[in-house]
């Protein structure tokens, strides 16, 4: 019987596609767990490293570090982190959107902009907008090392200490749960000083062993790096969460059509038959 | 009961020590130093090395670290290591071996293998052996 081939055709297509993301959905699953092992693991260094940049911040110190310096900000440098690969729900939607909403700022108040991006999505998308990107890289895969991301942070680094930009940011999506990952931004330099209760008052300064100089050259190197480490291993978790859940509710909703298809076709079908029955059985009256 | 300071050992792979602590002990870069509570603040750089964490008279804890850094506050330690080990933990035939690699890449002047890092290989691998030697001396 012919009825209805189209509709069985879009169902066994439908079908096909269920599997895949249901393939995906399992696969996104797994590295998750991987993920967010890493992520969990490297955290308490990029804390810790805060903290001592935190106490850095509110020293007094006697040498003044070019990565110090405070300016008023003219140009600004920002480091996005974004996903390489796509089918991961909004998560790079929210995280430009974000990005276009300070940019917006920065622009109404005069700042230039010079960025950086982390993935592939991210370089697109800021090309895109026509930002003038002074770096990228991305297929970094799901186990990123830090010596990765030490080109970009140099670039930016030099451009710092080089006063050819007043401030560094990074902007990635923080994991707060498996369901929910939240564009933050984070400021790099100069450091801010935050309030804390840990931290000696009055005028003090670091002893520096071997030299001033050197100590802070390396410490702030390694906290610029380790803090846009963190932020990607960080957007890796959320984009195999993203990726499970936006791959989880397409297969729920490849089910739904399928059933929904399903029913139509039945109809159809029934409708054929009872046609076919009563126009055998009028011929058969009217013989 | 004598004065103590919070110390805290994380390597980038994750925490290794966090607690109170009488006097700590690090490889800085200008030689060693012994932290006692109340240190006046100190940042510098750490070798590759021992790290020994006197928690009391009678109870330390050592670590293996290959470098890092050491933030010293009047009440708070904080060691950020590249990577380290509970001392306890070193593999004496996996550092052995190390050595004997380094030495031979060492040995072989072709050319072919970068001079510095070999030289950071073998020094850590002596370090290591440095520290499973002292430790047995101690008798433990």
């Amino acid at each position: 019987m012919a009825v209805g081939k189209e509709i069985r055709t879009k169902i066994s297509s439908i079908k096909n596609t269920q599997k895949i993301t249901r393939a995906m959905e399992m696969v996104a699953a797994s590295k998750m767990r991987k993920t967010k092992d890493r992520m969990q693991a490297t955290r308490p260094y990029s804390k810790k490293m805060c903290q001592i940049i935190n106490h850095l911040a509110h020293a007094n110190p006697e040498y003044k570090h070019a990565l110090m310096a405070q300016r008023e900000p003219k140009r600004v440098g920002v480091i996005v982190i974004g996903s390489d690969r796509g089918l991961c729900g909004g998560l790079n939607a929210n995280l430009f959107r974000t990005v276009l909403v300070e940019i917006q700022k920065w622009k109404n108040s005069g700042i230039e902009i010079d960025a950086c991006a982390v993935g592939g999505k991210a370089a697109s998308f800021l090309s895109m907008i026509n930002a003038n990107l002074l770096g990228h890289i991305a297929k970094l895969g799901d186990t990123p090392h830090q010596h990765d991301i030490i080109g970009i942070t140099k670039i930016m680094l030099d451009a710092f200490s080089q006063g050819e930009i007043d401030r560094l940011y990074v902007i990635n999506n923080e994991f707060v749960n498996t369901m929910t990952q939240k564009p933050v931004m984070q400021q790099l330099l100069p450091v801010i000083a935050y309030e804390t209760d840990e931290v000696i008052n009055g005028r003090w300064d670091y002893l520096y062993e071997p030299g001033a100089k050197e100590v802070l050259d390396h410490l702030l190197t390694r906290y610029v790096e380790s803090i846009v480490y963190q932020g990607l291993v960080e957007n890796n978790a959320c984009e195999q969460a993203a990726r499970m859940v936006a791959m989880k509710s397409a297969s729920d909703n490849a089910g739904n059509i399928i059933k929904e298809l399903q029913l139509v076709y039945n109809k159809a079908r029934q409708a054929a038959i009872t046609q076919e029955i009563s126009e055998i059985v009028a011929g058969a009256a009217a013989v | 009961m004598a004065m103590t300071i919070h110390v805290d050992i994380v390597s980038a792979e994750q925490e290794i020590y966090s607690g109170l602590a009488q006097m700590l002990f690090a490889p800085a870069e200008q030689g060693e130093v012994g932290i006692a509570p109340r240190h006046t603040p100190l940042i510098t750089r750490l070798k590759p090395g021992e790290v020994r964490v006197k928690i009391n008279e009678k109870e330390s804890q050592e670590f293996f670290i290959s470098g890092g850094l050491l933030e010293v506050q009047p009440h708070l330690v904080t060691i950020l290591a590249d990577s380290a080990i509970r001392a306890h933990d070193i593999d004496e035939a996996a550092a052995l071996q190390a050595k004997a690699r380094a030495e031979e890449m060492l040995r072989d002047k072709s050319g072919k293998i970068d001079y510095a890092t070999t030289q950071a290989e073998l020094a850590q691998a002596l370090m290591q052996l440095r520290t499973l030697e002292r430790l047995r001396k101690r008798g433990s």
